[in-house]
């Protein structure tokens, strides 16, 4: 239960931070907050020669408006996300869902950007950032660029980035106009990871009929999983309870691939996305019609 | 070889300076370098919540941070409550009070949690109150007794 050995460097500035990285491409690992590497440290499933701590990088902590996006730096802590005034008034979507991320121990050191790059299927960030439409930025030597994040989870604990490259801003666009949203998660308890949850985005146009929907879910398969046919089927409509079901069940029964574990089986999970579809779109709905 | 940092951290306002292994957590080093072992280890993984402690102010878990990354911050532990034995934190004496310990290993933890949302939140319903302390693990009281425990603490603490 304790890590094994190796070299550590806390760099200050991030120039600093990506040239070491590149140094130690393959043996060094990023540490940021730490709260999903280093108990994979302590238990030796994981053994980084070199650790690259980001703490240290004051530059990379940061949320900002910026036009009709936010700015988010890798470094903020989930913690800081949760009582952001800017995030909760334009990615209210966000806002909810924050809270359900671990315990306020875990968030007050974990941070967006580790979690995103850590890219468990069962964690909320990734699911987030994919219903958002997030823009990510990654910077290596060889420069800057940014991935969506429907391109960014490419499998289970895996991304898009190249190994000398670290994720250093998220990007994330307000919620557009009369946009609802609903985020449920079900957990054996507060702060264990879901056995499943949903986050679900409603637009509804001047007419009151849908414009677009975003159902995304969490420890549904290899990463976060949108379900397209059923957000597809709503599209148009004024998301009447029956209409609803049957994109509940195209989502649950089609589109997700949850795997089961020891709290949920295959079938209950599928069960909890069918339900959990029904009540986030309802809700996103009500709160869609409320900003009209 | 193995590297070895020179690190000087503020425990309970006073300042310890040692060398350490990169790998070192911040519970070892607190339990082991400095003798403080108010702070308590349980699962190590960040799941029990027994070795949380403040950092810079905030709650966390010790076994999720190296000593290193707490060179030049302030870490309180659980020593760092009371003035001394017979002047307890008001926290601590309603611990005592409504009996919100048994084997008493989770306290440490569940005090350094309950402080700063106490702090957040001076009147917490009882629902708040057992949301806050859902990352922390308690295999003896069933949580009634700590839940009282905090209640009379808030009271006291007005």
């Amino acid at each position: 239960m304790k890590p094994a050995p190796f070299e550590y460097y806390a760099p200050d500035s991030l120039e600093q931070a990506v040239d070491l990285f590149s140094q130690y491409v393959g043996d060094g690992k990023i540490l940021a907050g730490g709260q999903s590497l280093v108990p994979a440290m302590n238990f030796r499933v994981v053994q980084p020669s070199v650790l690259i701590d980001l703490n240290r990088v004051g530059e990379l902590s940061y949320i900002r408006e910026d036009g009709d996006v936010i700015r988010i730096g890798a470094m903020t802590r989930e913690r800081q996300l949760e009582f952001d005034s800017s995030i909760a008034k334009w990615t209210p979507l966000l806002h909810e869902a924050v809270p359900f991320i671990a315990h306020p121990q875990i968030r007050n050191r974990g941070t967006i950007g580790g979690s995103i790059v850590h890219a468990d299927p069962a964690a909320e960030l990734p699911v987030l950032m994919t219903a958002l439409n997030a823009r990510l930025k990654a910077k290596s030597v060889s420069g800057e660029r940014w991935v969506d994040a429907k391109d960014f989870f490419v499998g289970m604990f895996t991304t898009a980035l190249e190994p000398n490259e670290i994720l250093i801003e998220i990007e994330l666009p307000f919620m557009p106009a009369r946009t609802g949203w609903s985020f449920v998660e079900v957990a054996p308890r507060a702060g264990d990871y879901a056995m499943m949850g949903v986050a679900a985005l409603v637009t509804l146009d001047a007419n009151g009929k849908c414009k677009g929907a975003k159902l995304v879910y969490l420890n549904a398969g290899e990463g976060p999983m949108e379900a397209k046919e059923a957000e597809k089927l709503l599209e148009g409509t004024t998301l009447g309870d029956t209409l609803v079901e049957e994109a509940a069940v195209i989502a649950s029964e089609k589109e997700i691939n949850p795997f089961g574990n020891t709290h949920a089986s295959i079938d209950f999970q599928r069960h909890l996305a069918k339900v959990l579809t029904q009540k986030t779109l309802k809700l996103a709905t009500q709160r869609a019609g409320e900003l009209q | 070889m193995t590297q070895s940092i020179s690190i000087t951290v503020k425990v309970n306002d006073k300042e310890y300076t040692r060398d350490v292994e990169p790998r070192m957590l911040l519970s070892d080093f607190l339990r082991h370098e400095l003798g403080l072992t108010g702070t308590h280890v349980g699962c190590e993984h960040g799941v029990c919540g027994a070795c949380t402690i403040l950092f810079d102010g905030e709650s966390e878990r010790s076994c999720l941070i190296f000593a290193v990354q707490a060179d030049s911050h302030h870490v309180t532990t659980v020593e760092g409550l009371a003035k001394d034995k017979d002047n307890l934190h008001p926290l601590q004496q309603s611990f005592w009070e409504a009996h919100g310990l048994q084997c008493g290993y989770c306290t440490p933890g569940i005090l350094m949690t309950m402080i700063p949302f106490l702090k957040q939140n001076p009147n917490p319903t009882e629902e708040e109150i057992r949301h806050a302390l859902s990352g922390n693990l308690c295999r003896c009281t069933g949580y009634q007794h700590i839940v009282d425990a905090v209640k009379l603490a808030a009271e006291k603490m007005k």
